[in-house]
């Protein structure tokens, strides 16, 4: 029984990873159709900036530790997460608005290719120590065995964000302006939305969401490559197939089922082939019911 | 211009195919005018179809039927129990205000959707009857209903006389072998079918656009393709959808000789979905008029001008 | 200030000069973590590389001004489409570059001869390394047009391309090593075997939108990799060894043959002339594929698949099996793959799963996209260029992925039609009963029997 609720525990917080980079991927491609390759990599960003981002504030001379340091961290990673999303859809996306389905699809590959590559050259192609950010947690003492902090932080995080992601989609004119403009752009302009602000703004959120899950998932598994962010992404936009591309609930559904399946699969069945359940799971779902679970079928005008 | 057409005499009798139109009516402009203005013009100029149909229509003369036509998506009913026929090598119209379901008829009918209830039956030219409710379009396209779409729907980035070919893929054999190997048959398959394009192209006046990119042609033209484009099929019906859409008065009227030419030439026969009235009454041998997924009328031009019912569909009650 | 108003030039350059220091702040303040502060493995402490800081400040600097003058240069030629589909004058397509102007000069097909003898005797000539360089290229060339059948033609987005690739490979590797199977045998074997997992793979898909298409066309090429690495029988990362090389009618060349001829012309030792047989085998299988795609494209079956490309619904209106198309392409353009894996493992003698990754899938596919998509000619360029253009520049091979990258979203942006458009045929009508009637006799042109030509104005069938 131990093993089952371990590697519950495990699927629960692999797939609270995926699903904050998912929600990035269904955001995009809710608003402009467009699979974001790029889009691990920003998760990957995401991982190093937080790496070098808490040697220079953990420092002696700057001096933070604990809540504070994991907060400013945080807050750091996040800003240049939102930098590096709104940069790389400037250059490789906003030129293409308009032009053939593949124009964008290659361009986004070209873009993970460079940042990956980037990375690489400019930082190590080696593995890199990830320090443990997460301050401990006295009152998770008792059920130690089940949770530690660092899942525990994920786990809420995620939650926070869901939560906080739908009230904003609901209830801001930001979110509506979004909702809008993922429905139908041409009239959303026509209503005196500002689409580049818009589209902008996904990116944007997208990117800090998947950059701090690049942040959590250090902590848990204390280190980091640049190739983390192909794998990862390509997990997560399994996911968000999977739940329904353009729906956020679904986003997470299809994280959550991954995690799971993932996870079970690698416990109770081989762990080397654990990477092709998410694989798997993508065929059979876009083989009958390519709209995801909770996706609309998309249906075309005659 | 097209040459082809302008040489041969119209139907209404008029040596070069001008229109025997008086000038008051073709700067009414349907578009503009009001629907009941241009029901109550003079009978008189009604075109009389070269053939008369007889008011009764009989059995072994209809080409396409359809039984009790259905469809439903989820909880809106699109189409209610049409029953609808169209008689070889006739021009038939249907009419309605937006959002009657004609276009949805035009999908059930060419397998887009499949019907929800009822049938469509195709007699061949042999007078066997095939069913088409439930077959894939290819299949139905095969069996010779062939169809436009209300926008454009060319491939763009082929030339005029490949959008052309595609049509005539239908009535090819050569499959991969054939491609590959480019053998006697398939070459004499590949010529045969050029000059067959190429001739249709001549004779509704478009070869000289022959190797233009279906994106560059002007409107016009594009529509016209769109036609040219579905007789390669070699069909039995063809089905119009708002073929006059976008065009002003002198290129209706260009397209008013195109479709009587296309009955005489091809001897198909013709289904038409339009808005444009002065087309729909001088073109058609028969009128239905739908209204909410239903059959409100049917009959001969004249008839339906002056069906009241008609009329308060398009205007509403006074 | 000054009363009198700047000149426009001058001010244009102000502005551009603001705009450029603009973004070599921006980029600079973005990258600097990353690419300044480098991270010390060991130590774990930061390691400032301050002289990056002044030489990106300045390159992107330089690099703004040039980005914006394209960017302007881009959006004229698209405001001239918009005047075309206005009804105005249609727009005059991308100027010609030096590539188009090869293409249509009237010595081509003499000039094609010269290069086809020219690497025909190519081997005979030059060392080991060049024949194996060439291997590689024509390998990728056969690759490119291969999926250019499945993606330039058919419009179907296949980023798992290397799966079918590896399968080749390794059902000739497996035979071989298990079964003592010879390359000639595996040759229709590895190719079939390509053909059918493509027919398997296919037949669910093809009724995927192109993102989704992708996406999992992706997958299948990562589950074809992880299944190789962990499956016992294909021996994992071990990997392969002592794949055989061809024989030339079951004779090793480089046993007794090649000693006769040392001793006879006097044949250099370093000569391998397994390798030259592998040379002249890739080389007829990409003279066989040019000719079949370029016969594919001018069928009934390509024409359907390039209809079908442009409007799905309008094409299965016009009659086309859409399933029966598609699903045709998808498995032809596997089979090259297979071919060219039979190929690659006699070539490298060694295969283990690591040679089948998606970086090459999508090298596979830049060829095809860079080249230019549907484009033979193109698509051999693109080969080309980025297969044997790195080995020249080598100094720059640790860039070569990152200039890689930035080249594809530059390309998409600037000229995604590629490096050479595809054009359509451009039919002549020859009344019937005159002239040759029969067709012409060279295959290339096309047998209509109207001697269609690609004449002097191209039309750029995508922009």
């Amino acid at each position: 029984m131990d093993l089952f609720w371990d590697l519950f525990m495990s699927g629960l917080t692999k797939g609270s990873i995926y699903a904050l980079i998912a929600l990035g991927y269904t955001m995009v491609y809710g608003i402009i159709a467009l699979i974001n390759f790029a889009h691990g990599e920003i998760y990957m960003i995401g991982a190093f900036t937080a790496v070098i981002a808490s040697i220079i504030l953990g420092s002696p001379a700057v001096g933070l530790t604990g809540w504070g340091l994991m907060f400013a961290v945080a807050g750091l990673t996040a800003l240049y997460a939102g930098m590096y999303g709104w940069t790389v859809e400037k250059i490789a996306y906003k030129p293409l608005r308009g032009a053939s389905r593949l124009a964008p699809l290659i361009s986004a590959i070209g873009m993970s290719i460079f940042l990956q590559n980037y990375v690489q050259l400019v930082q190590t192609q080696n593995f890199l120590v990830f320090p443990d950010l997460v301050p401990p947690m006295d009152f998770l003492k008792p059920i130690a065995k089940i949770i530690n902090p660092t899942r525990f932080a994920i786990l809420l995080f995620t939650a926070g964000a869901m939560a906080a992601l739908t009230i904003f989609i609901k209830f801001t004119r930001l979110g509506m302006a979004m909702r809008a403009v993922s429905q139908d752009q041409t009239m959303a302009r026509l209503t005196g939305v500002d689409i580049d602000r818009i589209i902008s703004a996904t990116f944007v959120i997208g990117s800090v969401l998947a950059a701090l899950g690049g942040l959590l998932i250090g902590c848990s598994m204390r280190q980091i490559d640049f190739y983390i962010g192909f794998l990862a992404g390509m997990k997560a936009f399994t996911a968000a197939v999977l739940g329904g591309i353009g729906s956020i609930p679904g986003a997470v559904l299809g994280a959550l089922i991954l995690g799971f399946a993932e996870s079970f699969a690698a416990g109770y069945v081989s762990n080397a082939y654990k990477d092709v359940v998410a694989f798997v799971i993508l065929i059979i779902i876009l083989t009958f019911r390519p709209s995801g679970i909770l996706g609309q079928p998309q249906s075309q005008k005659v | 211009m097209p040459e082809a057409a302008i040489d041969r005499p119209g139907p209404d009798g008029s040596a070069n195919g001008e229109s025997s139109l008086p000038e008051s009516r073709q700067s009414g402009n349907s578009q503009s005018g009001s629907l009941q203005a241009l029901l109550s013009k003079s009978p008189q100029e009604a075109r009389q179809p070269a053939e008369a149909l007889s008011p009764q229509l009989d059995a072994s003369r209809i080409v396409l039927e359809t039984c009790n036509l259905s469809m439903v998506f989820g909880g809106l009913v699109a189409l209610d129990q049409v029953d609808f026929r169209v008689e070889r090598q006739s021009i038939t119209s249907l009419i309605g205000p937006n959002g009657a379901g004609k276009t949805t008829f035009f999908n059930c009918l060419t397998g887009i959707y499949p019907p929800t209830r009822g049938e469509v039956i195709l007699t061949a030219a042999d007078g066997s009857e095939i069913r088409l409710k439930g077959l894939p379009p290819d299949r139905i396209t095969k069996l010779g209903l062939a169809r436009t779409f209300q926008n454009i729907r060319l491939f763009n980035n082929l030339t005029v006389l490949e959008n052309v070919l595609i049509g005539r893929h239908c009535r090819m054999k050569a499959g991969l072998l054939g491609a590959l190997l480019r053998d006697r048959r398939t070459r004499a398959e590949e010529r045969e079918a050029a000059d067959f394009a190429y001739e249709l192209l001549v004779a509704y006046g478009l070869d000289r656009s022959v190797n233009d990119l279906a994106k560059n042609l002007p409107y016009g033209d594009q529509r016209r393709l769109e036609i040219i484009r579905a007789l390669a099929t070699g069909p039995q019906v063809l089905l119009l959808d708002e073929p006059a859409a976008g065009l002003n008065i002198s290129e209706t009227r260009e397209l008013r000789e195109l479709i009587e030419t296309v009955r005489e030439r091809e001897k198909v026969s013709i289904l038409l979905i339009e808005h444009d009235m002065s087309l729909v009454m001088t073109v058609s041998h028969k009128v239905y008029v739908m209204d909410y997924g239903r059959l409100i009328a049917q009959g001969p031009p004249d008839e339906i001008r002056r069906e009241p019912k008609v009329v308060k569909a398009y205007l509403g009650e006074e | 200030m000054t009363s009198t108003p700047l000149r426009p030039f001058a001010r244009r350059l102000w502005t551009e000069t603001k705009a450029a220091a603009l973004a070599a702040l921006w980029i600079s303040l973005l990258a600097f973590p990353l690419m300044i502060l480098k991270i010390n493995n060991l130590t774990g402490a930061l390691d400032p590389q301050w002289s990056r800081l002044p030489k990106l400040a300045v390159a992107v600097f330089l690099g703004a001004y040039l980005w914006r003058f394209l960017l302007r240069r881009r959006s004229f030629s698209a405001v001239s489409k918009v005047v075309a589909e206005a009804g105005g004058p249609p727009p005059a397509g991308p100027r010609p570059t030096w590539v188009d102007l090869i293409m249509k000069t009237r010595r081509r097909k003499p000039l094609l001869g010269l290069v086809l003898a020219a690497l025909l005797v190519l081997p005979f000539f030059a060392s080991p390394y060049v024949v194996n360089v060439m291997i590689t290229a024509l390998i990728y060339v056969t690759l490119g047009l291969g999926l250019n059948i499945v993606v330039g033609v058919s419009g179907l987005l296949n980023l798992g391309y290397v799966a079918f690739y590896a399968m080749g490979a390794y059902v000739y590797a497996l035979l071989g090593h298990y079964f003592g199977l010879g390359f000639w045998l595996c040759l229709p074997l590895g190719a079939l075997s390509a053909t059918v997992m493509g027919l398997l793979l296919g037949l669910p898909i093809i009724r995927l939108n192109g993102d989704y298409l992708a996406i999992v066309t992706l997958s299948f090429g990562e589950i074809m990799r992880l299944v190789l690495t962990n499956l016992g029988v294909t021996r994992g990362p071990r990997g392969i060894p002592n794949i055989k090389p061809p024989g030339f009618f079951g004779v090793d060349l480089n046993g007794a043959p090649k000693a006769f001829l040392m001793r006879t012309v006097d044949l250099s030792p370093a000569m391998d002339l397994n390798k030259i047989l592998i040379y002249l085998i890739i080389l007829a299988l990409v003279a066989l594929t040019v000719v079949c795609v370029f016969r594919l494209e001018n069928s009934r079956l390509g024409r359907a698949c390039l209809a079908l490309r442009e409007d799905e619904v309008a094409c299965q209106a016009m009659g086309v099996n859409r399933t029966r198309a598609k699903l045709t392409a998808f498995a032809l353009g596997s089979t090259w793959a297979g071919l060219a894996g039979v190929v690659f493992a006699s070539q490298i003698t060694f295969i283990n799963p690591s040679s089948f990754t998606f970086m090459q899938s999508v090298m596979i596919l830049s060829i095809v996209v860079l080249g230019g998509m549907g484009s033979i000619p193109g698509v051999i360029i693109g080969a080309v260029v980025l297969i044997l253009l790195p080995e020249q520049l080598r100094f720059f091979s640790n860039y070569r992925m990152l200039i890689f990258g930035a080249l594809m979203v530059m390309m998409m942006i600037f000229r995604p039609g590629g490096l050479i458009q595809s054009a359509r045929e451009v039919y002549r009508h020859q009344p019937a009963g005159g002239g040759s009637n029969d067709g012409s006799s060279r295959a290339a042109d096309g047998d209509t029997g109207h001697r269609p030509e690609k004449q002097a104005e191209r039309r750029p069938a995508h922009a």
